[in-house]
This record gives structure tokens, C-alpha cells and sequence, in this order.
């Protein structure tokens, strides 16, 4: 990294004191911006913090290849600042999302509309882009849909069968998450934390746990650290092995389908096993993990691990020899590597494109940093790439949960807190089944919340599977759409 | 004249017996895909609970929303009475009835195709098109197998023409209108019948505003066609003159099992086709049965 970096450096899951962060002028700020990006940075996060009528702007940058965070923030400001989003289009949401919270207008920005809502309207009754022609038609679907899955609008613009253009509209599960949180951490905060996004409950209840114990200065003990990469590898078990037969259910090829159905209840028990919780609710705290795997527990959640692991591979086998599921996936729903990396996109998708880009690795934290899950990759980007990353990424997370039920650490498994550190801000990235989960906190002088400011992977990659669809039959969008299955309520906070 | 009992008869055959296929259809999937899987009745009862539901129709529809179904199904009741069911024959027969038969399954088309536009909904405006284009060349391979049958036997009348001949035509034939009857009914790797998924289906998408009663008769008339197509095929490629009445009966309800089997078992196995593949399956599907025809007009001669 070069000596031009002024920006606060920082490691996964430390914190460090809010007057150290540097301050700039938000012109130069955003120009700051760019400039890591067009360096090789990746946006992680941005987001406003009120200070008094003003906001000042914080950015979160990942320095990938150096295992590297950077923050920086702005001056107060009112009003406007320039736009990143027009050289720079990962900051797209963001800078609307700002818009929305903090009333500060992007000058430049293409396409400014409501994140989360339309002023005093559903998300869908706003604007969208739109094709004109005779032959073009427009397809909405949802927010109610067929399956029973949650809200969210998609609108089509197709020439026959060949989509044009697909616009997302979200916001109908925005519960106010995030406003919730200031003055925290509250009572119900860790139940907030599991239930962002309800198949994710352990990336996010442990990025949690790691921020709060980046603002308190302590390390959770070993045994803690441990149980918390178990519990995460069985969640991406669970959800991996349940999207692969969704995506064969979309395709009718039954045999995968109804196998995988079973076998992702039969990880998610696993989880149970451990804490009393198929998502593996209540079991991670800051300061450690609140239940035990006994040295009795972990072998019989190993002998049940490699025969369920077993089932999957075989289930998951038959639809890579069926030629017809092969012809569905193959060059469909292509996002193209240059497009991943522009829009920063996280996880499974990007890694599907060819990104080598796996917070485990990148940014290791816990127990990642004693054991290490390969990265998988695969370069095509189509539907075939990120079903072929997720069940590689089966067998490597089985893997590894087998070496690592075998030799557990022995330590404590709880800490005790203090109070978070005041005016500090400290940052925590997790690597989720569907990528990069980033929380951020900033405490205020007696150690609460000022900010809390969380970013699901979804909301990174929600702008890929639009574009996935550009010159994609609208037939495939259920498989476009099941590649990803990305999270509503973790986009809508 | 076939006596008024016989007719009645005839009538409940197919009306009480057609709602059985789907049920055995869904059996066979579930059974190997390892699941219970719902009642092989399960079909009845559906039947049973939407005849006593209400109708909800659209403010933009108007009666032809809900009349169309229901003379979608008498043109498809109608086509299966002209149907010969082996040794009993048909309830009708004439010269060129296979003509009348095809243009019933035509306007039952028609109608359905009809009724789904009415609401103005962007998904059944889809299905509709989806389906008429797919018609266009399942239609095609339908008259190359009648054409097929006619010059193998000399006959435009379907009593005395469902009767095979030995030989490869049969295989041809049979290849080919099994290939039909999964894609006029609908089925895996045409169109996916078990699919929630609004944007990928074809016939069910163009029923998705239909309620009660009217969607009652759509689905019962689904499942008349795929009895209709199932004996259709049972009689093209089995010779049962050749027995007794006992026996040809017995044979042509094997058949029809035996085909509804083999619909079960193909969807159990086969993923979907994407839609760009569909033509090229059913233009082979085509040539199959002109192939056959070619055999009946060419083979006869050698």
C-alpha cells in the first residue's frame, strides 16, 4: 500500500478512536474515495452520521489483498456533495440510501430514488426505467408472490421473451433496524442482530459480538471463536444445500430437489444440536458463545455430519450428471467480471465471476485465523458458476468442519464485558453463506450507539442479479433469482 | 344405433375416470422422489372444493371471462366422445371424425387461450402466447400422425384407423405422439405443472385468475385431454382388434396406465427444457411422425 493513504487503517474487527479518523472537506473526501477505489479498494460501507443538523459522511474501504480496512470521514455538511455513483457505481446505493436518511443530495447522481420507500407510498409506486417501443412489454411481479417467500417488486421491461431491463424496488420489511440501535446496545439488541436476516443469524450475531468486543478490548476466548466458525460453517451448509435443490426444483428436475429439501433440515438439526436452534439463535454473545459442545455432543455431531454431508454430495451429484440441469444453468444469467468488481459485488456471486474475494480469507478473524477454508472460484458468472461455487463450497466447508469438530481448543467460553470504549468507531466483516456482512459502530461519549450501521451482502448484490437478467429469458428469472436468493429483510433493515 | 345406457355409460367413463391420470401422475413422482405424496384422488377432491367455492371475476373481464372454460370443456368432452374406446368404439362416428376431433382440441384451445387475455394481465398474456406458439408445431406433428394412420389403414374414420400395423412406423408413431401428449398436456419438459413460478409457466399461468368453479372445469378439462391423448396413443401403437373384447379392454386401460406411467416417470427423471429448446424437440417430435407417414405411404409398396 502506498504512503498516500490517509485514511485510518485498521484490522477485522478492531476499533479505533473516532478523533483519529481523518476528517476532509466532503469534496475532497469523495475525490479521496474514488481514488482508493480506482486503487484496487472495495466500498464496504457508507453511510452518514448526524452531528447536530449536519452529517458527516464515514467510509468503510477494504484493502483485500493486504488484509487491510481504511476509514475515513467527512467535515459536517449540509445539503449536497458530489456523487461518487457516476465513476464509481458501487456506491450507488449508498449514496441513495443517504439521501434518504440524512437529506443530503448526490450532485450527479443517475439514478436518485427511495432505497427503502417511496415518501409516503409502497416502494413499487415510484418511478422505474423504462423501455418504449412497440413490441416492448412490462412485466411487475410482486410484492405478493406465488411462493411463500417475502416482499419485494420486480419490474420487467422484455421484448417477447428477452429481458431488457429489470428494476428492483424493496422496503417492504423496513423495520428500522438501525434507528433502533442508537443508544445501545439495548436488551433486545442481539435479538435484532439474529433476526436481520433470519438464514443468516450467526454471520450477523457474530459480526456483532466481534464489534462489541472490538469496542470493549477483549478477545473471546478460543473455545468461543471456535464454536462460532462451526455454527457459520453449518449455516452455509444448511442454506448452500437448500438453494442447490430450490434451483433444482425451478428446473422440475425432482430427485435433487426433494433430496436436498431434507438434507438442509437435516444441518440445520445439527445446528439444534448444539444450541436448541435450527438457525442457531441464542447461541453466540459478545464475549463468547452462551452454549457448549461437549466433547460427547461434537462426536456424535460429527458421525451425523459426515452421513449428511454424504447425502448431499450424492444428491447434489445427480444434478450434475443430468445433462438436461447442466443446459439450464450453462450461459444463462451472466454477470460479467468486470461488472462484479465495478459494483462491488460480495460472496458466492462474486466468487462466481472469478473475484477472489472471501472475507475468511481476506480479513481473518477468530478462529479463520488458525484454520482456513479454501476460496472457491469459478470464472463464468452464469447460473452454472454460482450453483458450482455453492457446492464446492459444500464439500470445503464440510471439510473443514470435520478436521475442526475433531480438535476443539480448550478454554472458557464466556468473557465478561465492560462498557464499549466512548468515541470510538470499530468495524467487523463476516463472511455469511451469501458474503460479506459488515457492521460498523461509532459510540458516543458514554460508550452507546451513536451509529450502528449494518450492510447485508444483499445489499451489494441485489444490482447483480438485475443485470443478470439483461438479454435473459424471463422464464429464467426463478433460476437467476435462486442463484443469488439474496435477503429482503437484510436489504430492508 | 348404440343404445342411450351405452352412451351414459361412455359419458361417465370419462368424465368420473380422467381426474385419476394427474393423481397417478403425482403418485409416481412422489414415490420416486422417496415421498408419500398427495391422494391419487386428491384431484376429486380439489374438483369437489372449488365447485363449491365462489367465482371471483376481474372488473376489467367480462362474461366471456367465465363462460369460455365451460365451452372449453364441452368441445373437449365433445372430441372425447368422438374417441373410440377399443372394442366399445366411439360414441359418434362418421367419415373424417378425426377431422371434427382435432378442431375440437383446437377451439378448447381457442377458448382457454380467450379467457386468459380477459384480465389484461402481463403473466397471462405471456402464457397465452407461450402456448399458441408452441401449438403451431405440436399441431403440425398431430396431422402428420393422423395423416400417418390414414394412409396405413385407407380410413379417415378414427374407429376403423386406430388400428397399427406392425413394423417401424409404429415406433415412429408412438415416439412421436408421446412427444405431443407431453407437450398439449403440459407437462415436464414442456412446462412444469407443479411450478409456483409465475414467470416459467405456460398453461397453468394462463388459468392463475380463474376461481371456483370456472377453474373447476379447466382443470377437469386438462385432465379429460390427457385421457383423451393417453388412449390415442394406447390405440395408434397396440393392435386390439386382434382380441377379444375382455381382453381389449383390458389391454387399452394397461396402455393408458402405462402411459400415464411413463408421463410419471419422465418427470421424475428429465429436468425442464428452456424455452428456446421446446421447437427443437417438438419439430423432431414432427419428424418422427412424418417419418411414419412415410413408412405407411412408402413401406406399403415394398
Amino acid at each position: 500500500m502506498s504512503d498516500l493513504t490517509h485514511f485510518t487503517l485498521l484490522a477485522n474487527a478492531t476499533s479505533v478512536p473516532w478523533s483519529d479518523v481523518p476528517a476532509w472537506p466532503v469534496a475532497d473526501f469523495i475525490d479521496a474515495i474514488g481514488a482508493e477505489i480506482t486503487r484496487g479498494a472495495r466500498l464496504c460501507s457508507l453511510f452518514g452520521v448526524p452531528e447536530g443538523d449536519a452529517t458527516q459522511l464515514v467510509a468503510v474501504l477494504a484493502f483485500d489483498a493486504d488484509s487491510t480496512l481504511a476509514i475515513g470521514r467527512s467535515t459536517p455538511l449540509t445539503g449536497a456533495f458530489p456523487s461518487l455513483t457516476a465513476t464509481h457505481p458501487q456506491a450507488h446505493l449508498f449514496e441513495r440510501e443517504i439521501w434518504e436518511q440524512h437529506g443530503l443530495t448526490p450532485e450527479g447522481h443517475p439514478w436518485l430514488k427511495p432505497v427503502r420507500r417511496t415518501h409516503g407510498g409502497a416502494p413499487a409506486t415510484g418511478e422505474f426505467f423504462r423501455v418504449d417501443g412497440g413490441e416492448i412489454h412490462e412485466v411487475a411481479v410482486g410484492p405478493v408472490h406465488a411462493g411463500i417467500i417475502e416482499p419485494g417488486h420486480f419490474r420487467f421491461q422484455c421484448a417477447g421473451e428477452e429481458v431488457l431491463h429489470l428494476e428492483i424496488a424493496l422496503g417492504y420489511q423496513h423495520r428500522g433496524i438501525e434507528e433502533a440501535l442508537v443508544g445501545g446496545p439495548h436488551r433486545t439488541t442481539l435479538i435484532q442482530m439474529e433476526t436481520l436476516a433470519g438464514d443468516s443469524s450467526i454471520a450477523h450475531a457474530t459480526a456483532h459480538a466481534n464489534l462489541i468486543e472490538a469496542l470493549t478490548h477483549i478477545e473471546p476466548p478460543l473455545r468461543a471463536q471456535w464454536l462460532r466458525s462451526i455454527a457459520l460453517e453449518l449455516e452455509r451448509l444448511a442454506n448452500h444445500t437448500g438453494d442447490l435443490g430450490a434451483l433444482a426444483g425451478d428446473v422440475a428436475f425432482l430427485p435433487s430437489s426433494a433430496a436436498c429439501g431434507k438434507i438442509r433440515g437435516d444441518f440445520l438439526n445439527l445446528t439444534a444440536e448444539i444450541c436448541g436452534n435450527r438457525f442457531g439463535r441464542g447461541l453466540v454473545r459478545p464475549g463468547g458463545c452462551q452454549h457448549d459442545l461437549e466433547p460427547a455432543l461434537a462426536a456424535r455431531l460429527l458421525e451425523r455430519l459426515i452421513t449428511t454431508l454424504a447425502d448431499s454430495g450424492q444428491a447434489i451429484a445427480w444434478m450434475w450428471d443430468a445433462a438436461a440441469v447442466r443446459a439450464r444453468f450453462e450461459n444463462v444469467g451472466t454477470v460479467f467480471p468486470a461488472q462484479a468488481s465495478e459494483l462491488g459485488m460480495v460472496g458466492p456471486a462474486a466468487r462466481a465471476c472469478g473475484l477472489v474475494r472471501d472475507v475468511r480469507y481476506d480479513h481473518p478473524v477468530g478462529w479463520h485465523r488458525f484454520a482456513q477454508v479454501p476460496v472457491t472460484v469459478w470464472p463464468d458468472g452464469d447460473v452454472f458458476a454460482r450453483a458450482r461455487v455453492r457446492s464446492l463450497e459444500i464439500q470445503r466447508s464440510g471439510e473443514f468442519l470435520c478436521e475442526q469438530l475433531g480438535a476443539p481448543p480448550e478454554s472458557d467460553l464466556f468473557e465478561a464485558l465492560d462498557r464499549p470504549a466512548p468515541d470510538t468507531i470499530a468495524v467487523a466483516l463476516v463472511e455469511g453463506w451469501r458474503g460479506e456482512v459488515c457492521h460498523v459502530a461509532l459510540t458516543d461519549s458514554v460508550g452507546c450507539f451513536r451509529r450502528y450501521k449494518i450492510t447485508d451482502p444483499s445489499f451489494h448484490n441485489w444490482i447483480g442479479l438485475a443485470l443478470s437478467l439483461r438479454g435473459t429469458a424471463i422464464s429464467d428469472f426463478p433460476i437467476c433469482n435462486k442463484s443469488f436468493n439474496l435477503s429482503y429483510c437484510g436489504f430492508d433493515l | 344405433m348404440i343404445p342411450l345406457a351405452h352412451q351414459l355409460l361412455r359419458l361417465a367413463c370419462w368424465v368420473l375416470l380422467a381426474p385419476l391420470l394427474p393423481g397417478i401422475i403425482n403418485q409416481v413422482k412422489a414415490r420416486v422422489a422417496g415421498r408419500r405424496g398427495p391422494p391419487v384422488l386428491q384431484l376429486y377432491y380439489d374438483l369437489a372444493r372449488l365447485w363449491r367455492k365462489g367465482v371471483v371475476v376481474s372488473t376489467l373481464a367480462s362474461p366471456a371471462f367465465v363462460i369460455l372454460p365451460a365451452v372449453a370443456w364441452v368441445s373437449l368432452l365433445g372430441a372425447a366422445l368422438l374417441v373410440p374406446l377399443g372394442p366399445a368404439g366411439a360414441a359418434l362416428s362418421f367419415h373424417g371424425d378425426v377431422l371434427l376431433m382435432l378442431y375440437l382440441l383446437a377451439l378448447g384451445r381457442f377458448c382457454t387461450a380467450w379467457a386468459a387475455m380477459e384480465t389484461g394481465s402481463a403473466f397471462e398474456g405471456m402464457g397465452v402466447v407461450r402456448e399458441v406458439s408452441y401449438a403451431v408445431l405440436s399441431e403440425a406433428a398431430i396431422v402428420a400422425a393422423v395423416l400417418a394412420l390414414c394412409v396405413q389403414t385407407g380410413s379417415v374414420s378414427m374407429v376403423t384407423m386406430l388400428a397399427p400395423t406392425a413394423g417401424a412406423g409404429v415406433v415412429l408413431l408412438g415416439t412421436g405422439l408421446f412427444i405431443v401428449l407431453l407437450a398439449e398436456n403440459c407437462r415436464v419438459p414442456f412446462d412444469d405443472p407443479t411450478t409456483h413460478l409465475e414467470l416459467t409457466m405456460i398453461h397453468e399461468v394462463m388459468v392463475l385468475d380463474h376461481s371456483g368453479p370456472p377453474l373447476a372445469v379447466i382443470l377437469h378439462g386438462a385432465s379429460m385431454k390427457l385421457l383423451l391423448f393417453s388412449l390415442l396413443l394406447t390405440q395408434a401403437i397396440v393392435p386390439l382388434a386382434q382380441h377379444g373384447p375382455i381382453a381389449a379392454t383390458g389391454l387399452l386401460a394397461g396402455g393408458v396406465l402405462a402411459v400415464t406411467l411413463a408421463v410419471g416417470i419422465v418427470e421424475s427423471l428429465l429436468a425442464r427444457f428452456a424455452y428456446r429448446r421446446v421447437p427443437l424437440l417438438l419439430t423432431t417430435a414432427f419428424l418422427l411422425c412424418l417419418f411414419a407417414l412415410l413408412v405407411a405411404w412408402k413401406g406399403g409398396a415394398s
